[in-house]
Order: C-alpha cells, then sequence, then structure tokens
C-alpha cells in the first residue's frame, strides 16, 4: 500500500472513524457508570426523525439545519421521556422504549413520504452511515498533507467531528471533578452544592452532540457501539475513573483502526475484491475488544 | 380501501398477512406485559437486534448449500439462533460482569447489529445475492409476501398466543412476587426460560412485517398503554394484547394499501396513538382524570378553609377562595356570607372541633389518622362516639354575623 492509493482512500475515512468513536466513547463512560448507557441507543435513533425534519423544512441537506434538526429532536426525546415517566408513572426504561421507537418510525415514515430521491438521504445511510465515501479526493500523497490546496478539499466532515471532539474533551477537563463526583455519589455531590441536575442534563446534552456529530459521518451503529463497548471494557479493566476513561479511548481507536483496515482488506485476504461495511466492522471489533475484556480483564467480577 | 383491508376483503394473502399481524399483535402485548412487570422490557431490543446476523448467515449457508436463499422458515431458524445467542450474552454480561443490564443490552445490540451489517455487505457482494431483499427485515414490509410466508407468521402468532395462555400463571405470579412464586413451586429459572422464549418467538414471527428496528415496540408500546386501564394484573394483560392486536390489525391494513411505505412504522404509530390516547384518556391514572380529580381536591380544599375563616369571622384575602364560595352561594363578592353560608360554615367549624378533641384522645387514635381537613368525623365514627365528644365541646354556637 502506498501513499499515493492511503491517503485520498483511506486516510480521512479512518480519522474520522477515529475521531468519532472517541468522541462517543468520552461521555459514554459516564453514562456507563451512571447507568445511562441506553441514552446513548436512544439518542441515536432519535436522531433520523429530526435530521428528516430539517431536511423538509429547509429543503436541503446543509449540515447547521441538520445539526439543529437532531439536537432538537433529541431534545424532544428527553422531554418526552421524562414526562411519560413522571406523568404516566411508567418505568423509565418502557418509557425509552416507548418514546425512541415512536420517534424513530416517525421519522422512517416522513422519510419514506416524502421526496427525497435528489439527496443522499436514506434509511440505510443513517444506520451503517456512509465512512467509505468521505474520500481526499484532492491529494495525490503523503506531500498534500502540507499542500494547502489539496486540504482545502478536506471532507468537511473531518473538521466537524474533530471540533466536537475538542469541545467534548476540552469540557471533560474543565467540568472532570464535579462530574466525576456526581456520578460516583449524587447525594454527596448535592451537599457539596453541585448542581447536580444541571450536571446530569449537561452530559445528555453532551452526548446527544457526539451522536449527532458522529451520526452526520458514520450512521447510528457506530454511535451505540462506541458510546457503550469501549467504556464497559474498560471497566473490566480497572477501578479508576481516569484509567477507565484512557483505555476507553485507546479501545476506541484499536476498534476504529482494527476495524477500518479489516473491512476495506480483509476481504481481500479470502480473495474476494469487494470491501464490507466499516462501521459495522469497527462496531464489530468493539465487541471482540469487549468480549476478551469479559473473559480476562482483571477487574471483570462484580465485587473488586 | 382501507376500509375493505381493515375488514378482510383485500384477497387471500393480504388478509392472511392481517391476520398474522393481528395476532402476532396480540401475542406481543401481552407477552411484552410480563416483561414489563419484570422491568426488563428493553432486553427484548437487544434480542431483536441480535437476529440480524443469524437472518444474514442463514441466507449465506442457504444459499451455499444450492437453496433459495430467501426461504422464509430458514432464515427464521437462523434469527433465532443469533437472537438465543444475543439473549444469552446479556445474561452472561450482567450476571457473570461487574456490567449493569442495560450496558449489556446496548453492547450487544450494537455489536450484533455491526456484524449483521458487515454480512449484509456481504451478502449484496456474493454472485446470486445482488437483491436478496434483506433490508425489508430492519423496516418489515408485507408487500409481494408469499403465501406460505404468510401462513407461517399467522400459524406462528397463534402458536405464541396459545404459549402465553398455557403458561400465564406461572409467569403472572414471578412477574409480580418471585418469592412468593418460589415458595409455590415454581421454577423462576425456567419460567424466565419461557418468558424470554416467547419474547424470542414473538421477534423472529414478527421480523418479516415489523422488521427486527421496531419489533420491539410491539412488546413496550401496548403494556405501558394497557398499564393506564387497570391496576389488576390479568386485566393489564388481556388490555395489553387488545391493544397489540389493533395495532397489529390496523396497520397491516394500511400498509395492505400503500405497499411503498415499510409496514414496522405504521404499526408501531398505531401503537403509539393507542398509547396516548391511553394516557390521556384513561380513567383513574389517566391524565386528564389525574387533572379533573386534581381540580375536584383542590376545590374541596379551598370551599372547607374559606368557611372555616367565615365561621371564625377572618376575611378571605385568596381570590380563588373566594370565588368559589361565591360560585356555591356561601359568600357574596365582599366576603360576606349568605345565610346558606353561615349554616354551612358552622357545620365545618363544629365538624374541626370535633376533629380536635378526637385527635387529641388517645382512645380516637385510629379515627384520627384519618384527619385530612376534608374527611367528615361523620364518615369515620360513630354517632355514640360524636355525641360523645359533642358533651366535651358543649353545646353548637351561633356564628357573629
Amino acid at each position: 500500500m502506498n501513499g499515493a492509493e492511503f491517503v485520498p482512500l483511506s486516510l480521512t475515512p479512518l480519522l474520522i472513524g477515529c475521531l468519532a468513536a472517541i468522541a462517543c466513547a468520552l461521555p459514554g463512560n459516564f453514562l456507563l457508570l451512571r447507568r445511562q448507557a441506553l441514552i446513548g441507543d436512544a439518542i441515536s435513533h432519535v436522531v433520523l426523525p429530526g435530521i428528516v425534519a430539517a431536511f423538509l423544512i429547509g429543503g436541503t441537506i446543509a449540515t447547521l439545519p441538520m445539526l439543529l434538526g437532531a439536537a432538537g429532536a433529541a431534545i424532544v426525546a428527553v422531554a418526552m421521556i421524562e414526562g411519560i415517566r413522571r406523568y404516566g408513572r411508567i418505568e423509565p426504561g418502557a418509557a425509552m422504549g416507548v418514546t425512541f421507537t415512536t420517534l424513530f418510525a416517525a421519522g422512517v415514515l416522513l422519510l419514506e413520504m416524502s421526496d427525497t430521491s435528489g439527496v443522499h438521504l436514506d434509511v440505510e445511510h443513517a444506520l451503517y452511515g456512509n465512512l467509505e465515501s468521505l474520500v481526499w479526493l484532492d491529494a495525490t500523497g503523503w506531500g498534500s498533507l502540507v499542500d494547502p490546496t489539496a486540504l482545502a478539499g478536506l471532507p468537511p466532515e473531518l473538521f466537524r467531528i474533530a471540533l466536537v471532539l475538542v469541545m467534548i474533551a476540552a469540557l471533560l477537563v474543565a467540568f472532570w471533578r464535579p462530574l466525576a463526583i456526581s456520578t460516583f455519589d449524587e447525594g454527596f455531590a448535592a451537599t457539596l452544592g453541585l448542581p447536580v441536575t444541571a450536571i446530569g442534563l449537561g452530559l445528555v446534552i453532551v452526548s446527544a452532540l457526539a451522536a449527532v456529530a458522529a451520526f452526520d459521518a458514520v450512521g447510528s451503529i457506530i454511535v451505540i457501539a462506541m458510546f457503550i463497548c469501549p467504556p464497559a471494557a474498560a471497566r473490566l479493566m480497572t477501578n479508576r475513573l481516569g484509567t477507565q476513561v484512557a483505555l476507553s479511548v485507546g479501545f476506541a481507536l484499536i476498534a476504529a483502526i482494527l476495524g477500518f483496515v479489516l473491512a476495506g482488506y480483509g476481504p481481500r485476504w479470502f480473495g474476494s475484491i469487494h470491501a464490507v461495511s466499516a462501521a459495522g466492522m469497527i462496531a464489530t471489533m468493539s465487541g471482540v475488544i469487549l468480549a476478551l475484556a469479559a473473559l480476562f480483564g482483571p477487574a471483570r467480577a462484580r465485587s473488586t | 380501501m382501507f376500509w375493505s383491508a381493515l375488514t378482510f376483503q383485500l384477497g387471500y394473502n393480504a388478509t392472511l398477512v392481517t391476520l398474522g399481524a393481528t395476532l402476532l399483535g396480540v401475542a406481543a402485548g401481552v407477552t411484552g406485559t410480563f416483561l414489563y412487570f419484570r422491568k426488563r422490557a428493553l432486553v427484548s431490543d437487544a434480542i431483536s437486534h441480535a437476529t440480524l446476523p443469524g437472518v444474514a448467515l442463514a441466507f449465506i449457508v442457504m444459499t451455499m448449500l444450492g437453496f433459495d436463499g430467501r426461504n422464509l422458515p430458514g432464515l427464521l431458524i437462523g434469527s433465532a439462533i443469533t437472537a438465543a445467542l444475543g439473549l444469552y450474552c446479556v445474561q452472561w454480561l450482567s450476571s457473570r460482569t461487574r456490567l449493569t443490564e442495560d450496558a449489556a443490552i446496548g453492547a450487544v445490540l450494537s455489536v450484533f447489529f455491526g456484524f449483521g451489517i458487515v454480512l449484509l455487505t456481504v451478502i449484496q457482494t456474493m454472485a446470486s445475492g445482488g437483491q436478496a431483499g434483506l433490508e425489508s427485515f430492519l423496516l418489515g414490509s408485507t408487500a409481494g409476501m408469499l403465501y406460505s410466508d404468510a401462513v407461517l407468521i399467522a400459524g406462528g402468532g397463534a402458536l405464541a398466543l396459545a404459549l402465553v395462555v398455557i403458561f400465564r400463571r406461572p409467569m403472572l405470579m414471578s412477574a409480580f412476587d418471585p418469592e412468593f412464586a418460589r415458595a409455590s413451586g415454581i421454577d423462576l429459572n425456567r419460567t424466565d426460560l419461557i418468558m424470554m422464549g416467547l419474547v424470542m418467538g414473538v421477534t423472529v414471527i414478527g421480523l418479516k412485517i415489523v422488521g427486527l428496528i421496531l419489533i420491539v415496540a410491539l412488546l413496550i408500546i401496548p403494556p405501558a398503554a394497557a398499564r393506564f386501564w387497570s391496576d389488576r394484573a390479568t386485566n393489564v394483560v388481556i388490555i395489553a394484547g387488545i391493544l397489540g392486536g389493533i395495532a397489529g390489525w390496523s396497520g397491516a391494513s394500511l400498509s395492505a394499501v400503500a405497499p411503498n411505505l415499510p409496514t414496522g412504522p405504521i404499526i408501531v404509530l398505531f401503537a403509539f396513538a393507542l398509547f396516548a390516547a391511553s394516557m390521556l384518556l384513561a380513567p383513574g391514572r389517566g391524565l386528564l382524570m389525574s387533572a379533573l380529580n386534581h381540580r375536584r381536591f383542590q376545590r374541596a380544599v379551598h370551599i372547607r378553609q374559606g368557611l372555616v375563616s367565615l365561621a371564625q369571622g377572618q376575611p378571605i384575602y385568596e381570590p380563588l377562595t373566594l370565588r368559589l364560595l361565591q360560585k356555591a352561594g356561601l359568600a357574596r363578592a365582599d366576603g360576606v356570607p349568605t345565610d346558606d353560608g353561615r349554616a354551612q360554615s358552622s357545620r365545618v367549624l363544629r365538624d374541626e372541633k370535633r376533629w380536635e378533641v378526637a385527635r387529641s384522645d388517645p382512645a380516637f387514635e385510629m379515627a384520627a389518622a384519618r384527619y385530612d381537613g376534608l374527611t367528615q368525623i361523620e364518615d369515620v365514627l360513630t354517632p355514640d362516639q360524636i355525641t360523645l365528644i359533642d358533651t366535651r365541646i358543649g353545646a353548637p354556637s351561633v356564628v357573629a354575623q
């Protein structure tokens, strides 16, 4: 494999995959510890109706309205879950199930009934993204990395996900202590005067942000897998929060790289010329990592 | 057109599909209720997503062996195998490691689904599998269904329903009171296994019509909706079955009229409409009735407190109280009581005074616990007891004008 082939066709999707994986894994650690792991699942389902609604209103698939639509849908979903849970006195798991299936169904129907033939927007795309298509056609080789005209042709998804990742990382560093305290002992955090409700809501919003940005590039399967699998695997390796977060980033990276390489080049080893879904392969790899951690992780047992 | 679909007049196949969807909805609603009571509704989400690799693998294996890869029974058997594997993974992860069940569910559903997507792309590149149509398993479809498939779905739905009827008693007992069920000689593990087996069965049967992403809705929404209508477990089970059946029936009928739309989302939206209606309108737990009850309670409190104030000759500042008293003809706009108001307020005052005595006497401890500022003491104590209290208070006095 040489630079002339790798840089334009594989470098950017690989980078985007890695950044998306890390952006989801970071908040995923805290969702996991707060027993809200399935929030990521719910959010990634409701992103679809938000994007479809944004398309129907705006008429284009420009980024900003789509992000706004997805964020709006995430807020509607959280409000619906809370409303059903509180006013209907339905247990949270079922309230979540009612909400995300309904919103997803509405999104699918909206999509199927509206004329989206002219744009690249369909259910399959929403589920498993189009990571492979995020190529950098202006590049000719490694030299393009320092060539400004070629750099201008980088897919915009790369900058978007990078920006979101930087934001999430910065927020995480800034709010590390209150977030950690309120995650492990909400009562204690409240006695310290920390705004626990706001912290919880902030975490959900950050997760939604990560989900929306990653969804844009890689589809909802990676989003759900990355919210849960790398943090869960890291949780089975250590008892320390800092180590867990660091490990989860490492696992997310390994899953993204291994998955992408296997999806792109793996079939060739079996004599097939076609690549398989990179998003699906990345999710599969994260599952393999989790399975290994569950079988051999030093902190896998409940008692430790 | 929609009407003739609803009344089973659209030909044999469509009728069979609609019937199958109805039976499936009933079976899913009933089965889902047991899951709901065990607070494990979302386990079904992991099971349903875990069917995808099974469907794809079955297609690959059948094609390689030279059979038609789209053979529905074969695909369903494959889906059942990986669904069982996924369920086992959830159980194993949540019992053998420190991961909680929700994390296990999320991990299993995303990884199995991701692997299924990988296999789907493999199938797309296979020479024979160019258009396998397996994508219809994601969101469901009733268009172009074979007669044998429709029979399979209708039969499967009926079978699942029959199994639920047979095992309803142990499942209900272990859902509500595991300790009692164990003491009554019910094997909890086996009951759980039966329940999960039924969930798997419903999921597999529903794959073709509802699709694997949304089948979980049929297991969750009808029980949640039924919960508004009754507090009795058996009633909830029956109502959930009815609601699920209505959703499946009307959804499949509409889908027969609009073959270009995926069936799953239509059925789910019908189910949600039933849920929303239940949440709003159901007596007792519905929002509308709760709001009405709340208002009635609020009025009763305001009138009672207003009458107490009138009886003691205190001015009323709260505008709502004044308005309610005025509407009931108990006071004038300026807060002066009418004759009726004076009569009632002296009665209320006497009631309060009787309560006061009753609450200060340990002999009336049980009755005093029911004091809430609204209940009349006549409803709690016998006339003899009230007479006894009255002797301590003295004769009723006239309220000053």
